[in-house]
């Protein structure tokens, strides 16, 4: 299986270095996306200084840490956004052949490398806030700060998964889950305390994207958080995790079930 | 030109809004997205109309909630991806039978295009700034000329983000795979053309990038002109890059049939 695996990236990253230009093309521009999407932020708070008490080097850590999760959630599970595609031609039918997990095949059917450049914005986003922000560093906040690291990317990859599992109901609808998978990502890069109590709802806890980022960085940066977003929070960021990904097998488990076959 | 000559075009067009009224439930989803978004931008923006003291980059409460549903509904109706079939059918080479037929290529790709955004406008545009009535609060104009300039500016925005998108897709004849470069330029486009924050709170550097480029002409300036932050000259700007979309698109596509006809495509 591990062999394999290693064959088939290997063969991804030939065919992707086949157009040359095309190739040099996707890495500017997935550094361009994370750019743009960091000038959004800077454009705001250039505007007013500050944003739901976060100063613009703040406001950093977490888009930071959300941007970085999501590229590599996006590196290892974004074609899932494929499987529409794969539906309507029946590629689908293909992968019931084989001796191996329907998702495991969709996960490994295609990563994109220009995808890490992208990740690579978001990780010196991270180092230079660390560097900006005065942190009192502790043992509890390293730890804070590589649990939800790893805590963010489980969370966004279960959007993704949950958003596949949907897909087999929806197949043009692929926009209404658009709207928590990349919706998802936008609210995790926001300062969660100028929300409305709806979306701390639906943000905060259905989908946990204020988990992702904010709510950590509430309490790396000691401040204290806003309503329903006490800081001490910060710790659940695993549970939330947790959460996610049950919800996530059971769209997929659901979707799968109810697929029928492209009947090629 | 006789009315007859402009026939297939607006055939396309009426063909281009059937095509769109098939994908129902595409529609529901485009909705949901744009209403998620639009909650999302209305808290951010509502909080930055407050941090900045009651008005920011000319807008006040009511008219950023304005701003952002507005610029929601118009969401759907813009090709701001930078993906057009055409380019797929230049990459398969289908392009050559489009070149057979008596029609012009580039004036029926925007007569499709345009028929499927102004379809848009009814499932996405109008409950997108009913929702944003409903649940935020937006300001409208109270003169008759406002509105009508308002709707002149709508339709000129439509026609100038898809002659806009149709100059990219031509760089197709020269560069085959266009993924790297339909990224950039909705990267690009959406923030330029004012998707996120209005291009008015930008640094007097960047806006003035902005306003050289044709993209404010697709979503900021329909919205300025609704929201009272311009008038006719911002229909001027939008005229100006429709003008220069619509031959510089006209000369690749020449370029581009060139370049077929002596490789014998």
């Amino acid at each position: 299986m591990d062999s394999a695996y290693r064959a088939v990236l290997a063969s991804r990253m030939r065919s992707q270095r086949s157009y040359r230009t095309n190739f040099r093309l996707d890495i500017a521009s997935s550094t361009l996306i994370g750019l743009i999407e960091l000038a959004e932020i800077w454009v705001l708070f250039h505007a007013v200084g500050v944003l739901g008490g976060y100063s613009f080097k703040e406001i950093l850590l977490v888009y930071g840490i959300a941007d970085l999760c999501f590229s590599l959630a996006d590196l290892v599970v974004g074609h899932c956004d494929n499987l529409p595609t794969y539906l309507r031609a029946g590629t689908l039918d293909v992968f019931y052949l084989r001796p191996q997990p329907i998702l495991a095949q969709l996960i490994t059917s295609d990563i994109s490398l220009k995808r890490l450049s992208r990740a690579a914005v978001a990780a010196t986003c991270i180092v230079v806030a660390l560097w900006l922000n005065d942190i009192d560093w502790t043992a509890a906040k390293v730890l804070l700060l590589v649990l939800s690291l790893v805590s963010a990317t489980l969370i966004f990859t279960a959007q993704y998964i949950a958003a596949a599992g949907l897909q087999f109901f929806l197949i043009n609808g692929a926009e209404a889950t658009n709207a928590f998978v990349y919706g998802g990502r936008y609210a995790s890069t926001q300062v969660a305390s100028v929300w409305t109590n709806p979306l701390k709802v639906i943000f905060g806890f259905v989908f946990p994207m204020a988990f992702a980022a904010f709510i950590p960085s509430l309490w790396l940066l000691d401040k204290p958080g806003p309503a329903m977003f006490p800081s001490w929070l910060a710790w659940a960021t695993p549970v939330m995790a947790a959460w996610s990904w049950g919800v996530a097998m059971l769209c997929w488990r659901w979707g799968l079930r109810h697929y029928q076959g492209g009947g090629g | 030109m006789s009315s007859l000559a402009w026939q297939p075009y607006w055939r396309l067009f009426l063909g281009g809004i059937r095509q769109q009224a098939t994908y129902r439930l595409a529609m529901l989803g485009g909705l949901i997205a744009n209403a998620t978004f639009g909650f999302l931008k209305t808290a951010i923006l509502s909080a930055t109309v407050v941090a900045g003291g009651g008005v920011v980059g000319g807008y006040d409460g009511a008219m950023m909630a304005t701003y952002v549903w507005v610029g929601q509904g118009l969401l759907g109706s813009l090709n701001l991806n930078g993906r057009l079939d055409l380019a797929t059918r230049i990459k398969s080479g289908e392009v050559t039978t489009d070149f057979l037929r008596p029609i012009d290529v580039q004036g029926a790709t925007v007569a499709t295009e345009l028929g499927k955004a102004v379809y848009a406008l009814l499932p996405r545009g109008v409950p997108s700034v009913l929702i944003g009535a409903l649940f935020v609060g937006m300001g409208a104009p109270s003169s008759l000329s406002t509105w009508l300039l308002s709707v002149v500016s709508l339709v000129l925005g439509l026609i100038v983000s898809q002659t806009t998108v149709y100059v990219l897709a031509t760089v197709a004849f020269w560069l085959i795979e266009l993924r790297g470069l339909q990224t950039m330029y909705m990267m690009l486009s959406g923030f330029l053309a004012g998707l996120f924050v209005p291009v008015s709170l930008f640094p007097g550097w960047l806006e003035a990038i902005a306003h050289a480029t044709p993209f404010p002409s697709m979503m900021q300036y329909p919205i300025d002109i609704f929201t009272g932050h311009g008038g006719v000259e911002r229909v001027a700007a939008q005229v100006f890059w429709l003008i220069v979309t619509w031959m510089a698109g006209a000369a690749l596509t020449r370029a581009g049939r060139k370049k077929l006809e002596i490789q014998g495509g």
